[in-house]
């Protein structure tokens, strides 16, 4: 383990430092409501010439995202940060760089979609990403935010995988709030993430050597590409634990596609993401101090879904809460509720599952209201529910 | 749970509510303790009632959650007693330090019947007099950590001095040194 550089950051603030001990080749950004400080910050480092970095100022967001799609073609390392709005307006070029195979970084800070108008927190925005074919992690802290921006280029750029990742931090609670960050030194960095490795043969900057990307794919060969990319996200799950496990060597914190906490001997357990496994904690801390037998599984790894590590973490388990900061419409279960069903339909000794929309549009979920439901899912589960789906903390 | 200790800056737009828990945050990390600092999150707006939190424990948290029962309540402007509800929220036993130039019995009057104990400190004219300006907020923070020290007030001067380079520094250190030897 190597000592850290302890530094007072925002989550923001926390993702522009990783970013500048990065020094990627490229960063495309537009600068507006609702962007980030990432991006802002990032800008500072390079006009005071503490990176490389070409910073390319675009017109909106689809433009951002084309930048960084044409600039990782080229055998470039590309960075980009954004929000809410933003990534819908990335949505259509967020499947080229998939499908292109660029392992582009985008941060995300997770923020409501309008209307109404609503800058706070909640994680839709990138949850609607999820069929992408993006490699998709939350972080709880600024910590996390710090880490996942380092992994996300190891993971993305792995030879074997070759695929762009986003990761997600909540709106103000993380990206604006100053916590305790231990950084790593900037040579550490560059051990770790080492040069891009697949440069396509053709971007080398020969005049000589010339390709096509992007190019017209229709019945004959369109699938085959896809299930391609099918593959190496299959492939990016193996590669994230261990991307992760060679992280938590480094740094000394310990890194999984999940986190468990307490699930060892419980009973209940919330499955969450994000910064409301902070307080999913907290709670099975008080719930623990009254003799509850609940723990906590964070889902840190969205995409590609980890199917069998939750599967063993969760089996024994009578209930489970879904805190789920996204909202979905007229589905037959939340958001992280369906995932996790369809992981769990047909094994053995598997909990019921009750999903709770919660904390839209940065309405907080209180302790308490976490413990309410806590209690609402032993209920739903001595009633012989096994899918139950509730919106809670809203006015009614 | 015990450890952890909120704090909330109620001031309005300008006066540095904001950068105060921000520093009282980093004066607790340079000490090696956990801390989860924001602002209240609204259309902020120049003198307009805006509030601040730092949350600071010496053992890790996990919540990330914001301030509605704070321990202690600091006052950067006086201004705010008849407008705001200073008290709101505030832990039984808690503590108020408000800006405030008259007597204490006076300021006590505000806070009838509140479970609290209260101190003043005269930060906007310790403002005048060492920066020149109406600037109370490091002052503030000078004040707080005299009635309870939950980090050091070397810790939160090495941070000001990071922050506020020069002389601005050494003012802004004088004057917290000074309403750390003042506050009743």
């Amino acid at each position: 383990m190597i000592e850290p550089i302890v530094k007072g950051m925002t989550g923001d603030e926390a993702v522009a430092w990783a970013a500048k001990q990065i020094n990627p080749d490229v960063i495309a950004a537009y600068p507006i409501t609702p962007q980030t400080i990432i991006v802002e910050r990032f800008s500072d480092y390079v006009n005071d010439g503490l990176v490389d970095t070409s910073y390319i100022p675009v017109e909106s967001e689809h433009s951002a995202m084309s930048a960084c799609v044409g600039a990782s073609a080229t055998g470039a390392r590309v960075f980009t940060a954004t929000a809410s709005a933003g990534l819908a307006l990335m949505y259509e070029i967020l499947y080229v760089a998939s499908g292109m195979r660029l392992p582009i970084v985008l941060a995300v800070a997770n923020r409501a979609f309008s209307a109404p108008i609503n800058i706070h927190g909640e994680c839709t925005d990138q949850m609607v990403c999820r069929d992408a074919s993006w490699i998709s992690l939350f972080g709880e802290s600024a910590q996390e935010a710090y880490d996942e921006t380092i992994m996300s280029f190891k993971i993305g750029e792995n030879p074997e995988v070759m695929l762009p990742t986003m990761f997600g931090i909540e709106g103000f609670i993380v990206t604006h709030a100053l916590e305790r960050v231990d950084t790593l030194p900037d040579k550490t960095v560059k051990e770790f993430l080492g040069d891009r490795r697949v440069i396509p043969a053709c971007c080398t900057f020969n005049p000589f050597a010339v390709g096509t990307f992007g190019s017209l794919v229709l019945q004959d060969n369109y699938m085959e590409l896809k299930r391609q990319q099918e593959e190496a996200m299959q492939k990016a799950y193996h590669v994230t634990k261990n991307v992760m496990a060679e992280f938590s060597e480094i740094s000394g914190r310990d890194y999984e596609i999940i986190e468990k906490y307490n699930l060892e001997d419980a009973d209940y357990a919330f499955v969450s993401y994000g910064a409301t496994a902070g307080n999913a904690k907290a709670v099975v801390d008080r719930l623990r101090e009254k003799g509850e037998k609940v723990g906590s599984l964070k889902i840190r790894l969205y995409r590609p879904y980890p199917v069998s590590d939750i599967y063993e973490a969760l089996k024994g388990i009578k209930a489970v809460s879904i805190l789920d900061r996204s909202a979905t419409f007229g589905s037959p279960a939340t958001i992280a509720q369906n995932d996790l069903a369809a992981a769990l339909y047909g094994k053995k000794d598997v909990p019921t599952l009750h999903g709770y929309i919660n904390g839209l549009g940065g309405r907080v979920l209180l302790l308490p209201e976490i413990e309410q439901v806590y209690e609402q899912s032993k209920k739903y589960h001595e009633e012989g529910k096994a899918l139950t789906q509730d919106w809670i903390g809203y006015r009614r | 749970m015990a450890s952890i200790v909120d704090v909330r800056i109620n001031g309005r737009g300008g006066q540095g509510a904001v950068t105060a828990s921000r520093l009282l945050a980093e004066a607790a990390i340079i000490e090696g303790q956990y801390v989860h600092a924001f602002p209240n999150f609204g259309p902020e707006r120049a003198g307009a009632p805006v509030t601040s939190f730092s949350r600071i424990s010496p053992e890790p948290f996990t919540e990330k959650i914001e301030v509605y029962n704070p321990d202690i309540v600091v006052v950067i402007d006086s201004s705010l007693l008849g407008d705001v509800q200073i008290a709101e929220g505030l832990k039984p036993g808690g503590i108020i330090i408000c800006n405030y130039e008259g007597k204490l019995e006076s300021l006590k009057h505000y806070f009838e019947g509140v479970d609290s104990k209260i101190y003043k400190i005269s930060g906007t004219r310790i403002a005048r007099e060492e920066l020149g300006i109406n600037k109370p907020n490091m002052i503030m923070l000078g004040a707080l950590l005299k009635v309870v020290q939950i980090v050091k007030l070397e810790s939160l001067i090495k941070v000001t001095k990071e922050r506020f380079k020069g002389v601005i520094g050494e003012k802004n250190t004088k004057a917290i040194r000074r309403a750390y030897n003042e506050v009743e």
